[in-house]
């Protein structure tokens, strides 16, 4: 059932713009140049960050399709009639949000780069990171859409419960993209808490939406 | 069950249900609007927990509530595969001939009348292959020839040895159902 599932959650969204994070991407890298002007010692030195607020805010986009959308259509009942805990609907769900949003990212974060002029040591530190960072962002996404997902139109509140929750994967991420491997320790620390938790924290709010 | 109670939003909506349900059993669930009668069969498919009581079950369990939990983009089919995919359960298109709809088995559930996507909400059901069937209003938006396949379903089900509870307030062809009046 978890394979099944895996594979559903997955066709479900490519169907539904597995790209739009990716594009959404894309954008910002596009549009920072055009607001900071055309420095590229700047550029090189803040893009970066910036395309972490980007993966970041990216990863916000399809959190309001996670959960929501089951929980409505019977979906999550008919899978628990199916012995599926709510733990293991969530580390499913996860891991295809992951799968349909994290190597998208990592693909665009090469052209995202060479706009903003991004040294290659940069570069691949980058991606080491978003390789370590995605896994708990997309945790936390699945996370909040538990959370909001017995709530009406929550989209704005998602932002609000995500965001705050990945600072310490922001702070360490943009940390190592200057030096080296201390600040990516602490992001794979970080991300190991996140991605353990949260099957249990979101599978206790699946199951409270129930009572 | 025994001594079964149910709380919802503070308010008691039953107390003290006592039931016994052998093989091949069917029980009528019947009462008002919001009497409970979907509570009881989201406590005995284990969706809820009940207030009070004990509840002992001997076999698997499928649900059809008001909800179809297909997936709206999928053709009828490859919805109902989804369920059966885990090797419980039959094939679908045995489910899908039951209640008249396998010339739909290509359509997309999205395309489908309220009262075709309750044929497949109840096909779904008969489709898990579970022992124990609740069905939740399965009249709601059925034609003539949809209740009569119902109840040759159900009639089928029981002869197999299986249990079904069903909550409704449309009269049902059962045989000879046990009765449970909420509310009343």
């Amino acid at each position: 059932m978890m394979r099944t599932l895996i594979r559903r959650d997955l066709r479900l969204a490519l169907q539904s713009g597995a790209v739009l994070p990716m594009i959404f991407f894309l954008l910002v890298a596009t549009l920072y140049p055009f607001a900071v002007g055309p420095d590229r010692v700047l550029l090189a030195r803040t893009g970066g960050g910036v395309l972490w607020i980007a993966a970041l805010l990216a990863a916000l986009l399809p959190v309001d399709r996670l959960i929501a959308p089951d929980l409505e259509s019977g979906m999550l009942d008919q899978l628990s009639l199916r012995a599926l805990s709510p733990e293991m609907i969530v580390i499913a769900k996860g891991l295809a949000h992951w799968l349909s949003f994290g190597p998208l990212l990592m693909l665009a974060a090469l052209p995202a780069a060479g706009l903003l002029g991004l040294e290659g040591a940069v570069l691949w530190r980058l991606e080491l990171g978003l390789l370590i960072g995605t896994p708990a962002l997309a945790a936390l996404g699945i996370l909040v859409a538990s959370l909001t997902a017995g709530l009406r139109r929550s989209g704005a509140l998602s932002g609000l419960l995500m965001l705050p929750l990945a600072v310490p994967l922001l702070i360490f991420s943009a940390g190592a993209l200057n030096d080296g491997s201390s600040a990516l320790k602490l992001l794979a620390a970080a991300a190991l808490v996140i991605c353990a938790l949260t099957p249990f924290a979101a599978g206790a709010a699946l199951r409270a939406v129930n009572d | 069950m025994t001594n079964l109670a149910c709380t919802r939003g503070g308010r008691e909506l039953f107390s003290a249900l006592n039931l016994s349900v052998t093989a091949g059993g069917a029980v009528l669930i019947t009462g008002p609007n919001g009497a409970g009668k979907s509570s009881l069969l989201r406590i005995v498919a284990g969706l809820l927990r009940p207030a009070a009581g004990t509840l002992e079950l001997t076999g698997t369990v499928a649900l059809a509530d008001s909800r179809h939990a297909l997936d709206h983009d999928q053709p009828l089919r490859a919805a109902l595969a989804f369920w059966t995919q885990d090797g419980r359960g039959e094939r679908p298109e045995h489910a899908l001939v039951a209640m008249g709809i396998a010339h739909l088995a290509q359509v997309p559930v999205r395309m489908l009348s309220s009262g075709q996507r309750q044929r497949a909400n109840l096909a779904r059901a008969v489709a898990a292959g579970a022992d124990i069937w609740l069905l939740d209003e399965p009249s709601n938006a059925l034609d003539t020839d949809g209740v009569i396949r119902l109840e040759q379903a159900i009639a089928a089900h029981r002869a197999r040895g299986g249990i079904v509870l069903i909550a409704s307030h449309l009269p049902l062809a059962l045989g000879d159902p046990q009765h449970i009046g909420l509310g009343g």
